[in-house]
């Protein structure tokens, strides 16, 4: 036997092994619910799951064929955009968000459930979520701030009616925003005013509501309207939120129909309101104090609790488009030149059509990243808020038995601040080095558990609205590129034309980008979310010594110079003095709040990956394509990691050397050398005029200077920060070496045959 | 009527229709590629048998309907996610395979051996439901071959309609050729319906029912017994999927009788 047969045996048997675990390792099919489920938390909630078949089964069916048929082609609440509410209606999702004691299923908080339902629908269309989620705005005040009465009332009276129950179903709208120049970027300047018209010893006042609304959600049709409006009576003090009925006594008109380019599918109009209702409307409830009557909750108190949620919301219904566009985009680039007369089957020109080229690929692989990115951080804040309601109810309950209102319960809560430092501090404590008793009794105190989880629901929710939409949006414009032409047509497959339109309008509404920014630019500040932020970049380190590739050292030095740079713009200046992190210094604050959003949303991207590897494993259904999912997932969380890390660092450096004044040739003291200065060292150290001309900047005799804008700047003092960012430039290694490798993924996956829902 | 039905519905998951359907060599013989991850939906006949059932048990005081699945466990729980809503049954759920390759006698032998054991299940008063095919493998025998090893004589293929009469029997329509049925009577209790499409719509949501239903579906997939079935002995030749021939022109100005023509014209191609 010739010596060199065994060795080529062992050659071939090593190839195929190789093959088999490359094939193993790659994307099969498109990520189908088991994967979902559990990258989103809810592989354990049946309700859940149930609804979102519910709702997606409403979407692809009759949203699309709606949406295919062109009923977005008008501004008006069709007949046709009516009969929508009785399909919510049938398929569960209007008592979707109500609690079991007044005709809901879904037992507890609701913010996933909602939010799952909004992604479904928004995965088809955005306006017929917007649509369906109206009225639970519209009941949110109620929900969150409401008397019981007013609870029973109003929830009961918008669910279906169970058999043998006769009643309409009623549907709600939420009006805060007004006509210019009142209500929009600023909640509190109200126009809608109310006073009293008749309070009679012994009776309930009857009060006297002016409103004009402004993009009125549900308005067409809506039998209520939950309304922020402002005392015009000195009987009354301070805003609220009321109720109105289209039959109370006065003008509810509903207003003419709002000339939206998007969002068709939702009744949006511009009401005018002026009418006589009983005080007990008020939402939460009202005093009588000296002859003034006193609402329980100011208007901005409510709307506060109530847009906290829903925001959430309305970030993931973005998220979903981007992920709905990555099956159209698909079929579309492998379908591109079938048909051609040149084009055999088989050839890569039909198999691969515009997959053959990279710039396609890994444009798509960037939207589908932004796209999970995205939908973890969005679901990431909706979990986190069904977790905080009962704890923010019991904060709630306790201050208010306290009496405590306003600034004084900021006072006490400010007095909450060190123990949660501390409980965060000991619960990123290994069990056996900390002290357990402590950290029992703090878990256990509801008021710290309060401001420990307040401090990141504070900074998530607007992130998720401002990141997702924001980003989002930008996103589908690309979305719509990679379908050429096709892409600004009402025939493009999957809507991705209109889809990249509607999610401006979600940029924008429930509080636009600036309401965001500047929310997020107070609470990012705060020491309990700072606290929690210095855990995370541990955490994101651990994650790395654990799962290399994943991108999460990559974030956690993207945190670490972000950190840096927040405590630099704290305490330094600008070139002409004035402080730089201050309330009004946007161009300051805004920047830092972009970039936290692409850190949490990749650091929220790679612990759901993390979730998928642990939890994959016991669905017997996932056993097959696991490898590949967990691969996939990997890479697309590196290439965001680097995105990510890009915009960090970017935003950082402009932040950090921005507001310095550059040296110019001219200022005294320039940090440079003057050739008459150097010809006479030359003498002693021969070469150091040549060396200096090469290494550094040197004006000449005559005042000549080499062409730039003045000398280059020194960065004493900056080292810190130069490092950091060195290093972070560095951790982007292999980044596109995983963007390589998702593309090919996206060559080989399999795609459904045809579309699950008309085009 | 003194008492109700007993109505066993046996019914599973098959592939999505829209998914691509690619048959290939597994290591166990013929599959599809990546049938495991494709998402799955309720057969369809077996679908028109459920909600038949449902109706028909609703309608008859003390009936109830038993849904008896062979498939993947786990895929079957996500098709219970589906279907829970719609109708009201209980699930009695066998762990094994579900595709289009396993042989239809050993899928009836599972099929029947697990609805002897259903607990308070009265035989005498079996309506014994499935579809009449199946949109995975259109063999069109299971359900008699469960009805065969259930000792079921009244045996209806292709079933329509099934009305029971006041005097209690049956009436039941069955589809033959030529468009048309075949109307017969039973005197009861036990047959067997293997159902075509039925008279009924997919019933709406009921969330509710969904949520009561669950309760019963988790356990029961907990308890899914494991089902030794395949195709032993039986050599595939070859496999494929039905071929598609799409030649698509968009006309927007043909009458009825010039595109009759030429649909007629391309059939006799």
């Amino acid at each position: 036997m010739s010596p060199d047969g065994p060795r080529m045996k062992r050659g071939r048997e090593s190839m195929t092994t190789a093959k088999t675990q490359t094939e193993k390792m790659a994307l099969r099919a498109l990520p189908g619910d088991e994967v979902r489920q559990i990258l989103w938390r809810f592989a354990d909630r049946y309700d859940l799951q149930m609804a979102v078949q519910a709702v997606r089964a409403l979407a692809r069916g009759p949203v699309a064929r709606m949406v295919a048929d062109g009923a977005r082609n008008s501004h008006e609440w069709t007949d046709e955009k009516a009969a929508l509410l009785n399909e919510f209606d049938a398929s569960g999702l209007t008592a979707l968000g109500m609690d079991p004691e007044f005709g809901g299923y879904v037992e507890g908080p609701k913010n996933l459930a909602l939010a799952l339902a909004a992604f479904e629908l928004s995965w088809v269309d955005g306006g017929s979520a917007t649509s369906a989620m109206a009225t639970n705005l519209a009941l949110g005040p109620i929900h969150e701030r409401g008397t019981p009465e007013q609870q029973k009332t109003y929830m009961s009276r918008c669910v279906p009616p169970q058999p043998g129950e006769k009643r309409t179903i009623w549907r709600g709208a939420f009006a805060l925003t007004e006509p210019l120049p009142y209500v929009g970027v600023n909640t509190r300047v109200l126009s809608g005013g109310v006073r009293v018209a008749k309070w009679k010893e012994g009776e309930e006042p009857l009060l006297q509501v002016e409103k004009r609304g402004r993009f009125i959600t549900n308005m067409a049709f809506a039998n209520f309207v939950t309304a922020a409006v402002d005392s015009d009576d000195e009987r009354i003090k301070g805003s609220c939120m009321i109720i109105l009925h289209e039959d109370d006594p006065g003008v509810f008109d509903r207003g003419a129909p709002t000339r939206k380019l998007v969002h068709q599918l939702s009744s949006t109009n511009d009401p005018i309101f002026s009418l006589k209702v009983p005080a007990s409307r008020i939402v939460g409830g009202f005093k009588v104090r000296d002859g003034v009557l006193v609402p329980n909750y100011d208007h901005a108190e409510i709307i506060a609790a109530v847009f906290r949620r829903t925001r959430v919301t309305v970030g993931l219904m973005t998220a979903a488009k981007l992920l709905s566009a990555v099956e159209p985009i698909i079929r579309y680039q492998r379908g591109r030149y079938r048909g051609g007369k040149t084009i055999e089957p088989g050839s890569a020109f039909h198999e691969l059509g515009l997959q053959q080229k990279e710039d396609v690929l890994h444009r798509l692989v960037d939207i589908w990243a932004s796209g999970e990115a995205s939908a973890a951080l969005g679901f990431a804040a909706a979990r986190l808020f069904d977790e905080f309601d009962p704890i923010e109810k019991h904060k709630d309950k306790v201050f208010e038995e306290r009496g405590l209102k306003g600034r004084a319960q900021l006072k006490e809560l400010k007095k909450l601040e060190k123990p949660a430092l501390e409980y965060i501090e000991l619960a990123a404590t290994p069990a056996a080095k900390r002290d357990a008793k402590r950290f029992e009794e703090l878990e256990a105190d509801r008021l710290v558990q309060f401001m420990v989880q307040d401090a990141v629901a504070n900074v998530l929710c607007p992130a998720v609205k401002l990141w997702n939409t924001g980003q989002g949006t930008n996103m589908m414009r690309e979305a719509v590129s990679l379908m050429g032409g096709y892409g600004i047509t009402e025939d493009c497959p999957g809507f991705i034309g209109q889809k990249w339109m509607d999610a401006q309008l979600e940029a924008t509404y429930e509080g636009p980008e600036a309401v965001q920014r500047r929310q997020l630019a107070i609470t990012m500040t705060q020491p309990v979310f700072l606290a929690h932020f210095r855990q995370w970049i541990a955490e994101m380190r651990r994650v790395a010594g654990r799962r290399p590739g994943t991108g999460a050292c990559t974030v956690a030095s993207a945190m670490e110079l972000w950190l840096w740079t927040l405590r630099h713009l704290s305490e330094a200046e600008d070139a002409d003095g004035t402080p730089l992190y201050r309330d009004k210094r946007q161009g300051v604050t805004f920047p830092m709040a972009d970039a936290l959003c692409w850190l949490l949303a990749s650091r929220q991207q790679i612990l759901d990956l993390l979730e998928l590897e642990r939890r994959g494993p016991e669905n017997e259904a996932l056993a097959e394509g696991l490898p590949g999912y967990v691969r996939f997932f990997t890479d697309l969380c590196h290439v965001q990691a680097a995105r990510a890390a890009g915009e960090v660092g970017r935003l950082c450096s402009e932040l950090v050397f921005g507001y310095n004044r550059h040296p110019s040739w001219e200022a005294e003291g320039a940090s440079c050398y003057q050739a008459d200065e150097l010809e006479p060292l030359d003498g002693f150290i021969p070469g150091i005029a040549a060396c200096a001309r090469s290494f550094t900047d040197v004006v000449e005799a005559d005042g000549s200077h080499p062409q730039k804008a003045g000398p280059c700047v020194c960065f004493t003092g900056m080292e810190a920060f130069t490092s950091m960012r060195r290093k972070l430039d560095g951790c982007l290694t292999g980044a596109r070496m995983a963007k390589d490798r998702a593309a090919r993924d996206l060559t080989q996956v399999m795609i459904p045959e045809v579309p699950d829902y008309p085009t | 009527m003194s008492q109700g039905f007993h109505l066993v519905v046996c019914g599973s998951i098959v592939p999505d229709p829209l998914q691509t359907l690619e048959p290939i060599q597994g290591a166990e013989g013929p599959a599809l590629k990546n049938e495991m991850m494709l998402p799955a939906v309720l057969d369809p006949w077996a679908g028109h048998a459920l909600y038949e059932a449902a109706h028909l048990a609703a309608a008859t005081p003390d009936s109830k309907v038993w849904l008896v699945s062979l498939g993947p466990r786990a895929k079957l729980q996500q098709l219970m996610m589906t279907i829970a809503p719609k109708a009201a049954f209980e699930l009695v759920a066998l762990d094994g395979p579900a595709g289009g390759f396993t042989e239809a006698w050993e899928t009836a032998e599972a099929l029947a051996e697990c609805i002897k054991t259903i607990p308070g299940l009265d035989r005498s008063r079996l309506l014994l439901f499935g579809g009449c095919a199946s949109a995975s493998r259109d063999a069109g025998v299971t359900m008699q071959m469960v009805g065969e090893r259930l000792e079921i004589s009244d045996q209806f293929l292709a079933v329509d309609e099934l009305t029971p009469q006041e005097n209690g029997t049956i009436r039941i329509l069955e589809r033959i050729e030529a468009g048309r049925y075949q109307v017969s009577e039973c005197a009861g209790p036990p047959l067997v319906a293997a159902w075509a499409t039925g008279r009924l719509p997919e019933p709406p949501n009921n969330a509710q029912l969904g949520m009561q239903n669950m309760r019963s579906i988790m356990p029961a997939l907990q308890k899914a017994q494991p089902a030794r079935v395949g195709a032993e002995g039986v050599e595939f030749l070859e496999v494929e999927v039905p071929k598609q021939r799409r030649n698509t022109r968009v006309v927007e100005d043909a009458s009825v009788d010039e595109m009759a023509r030429e649909i007629v014209e391309w059939i006799r191609k």
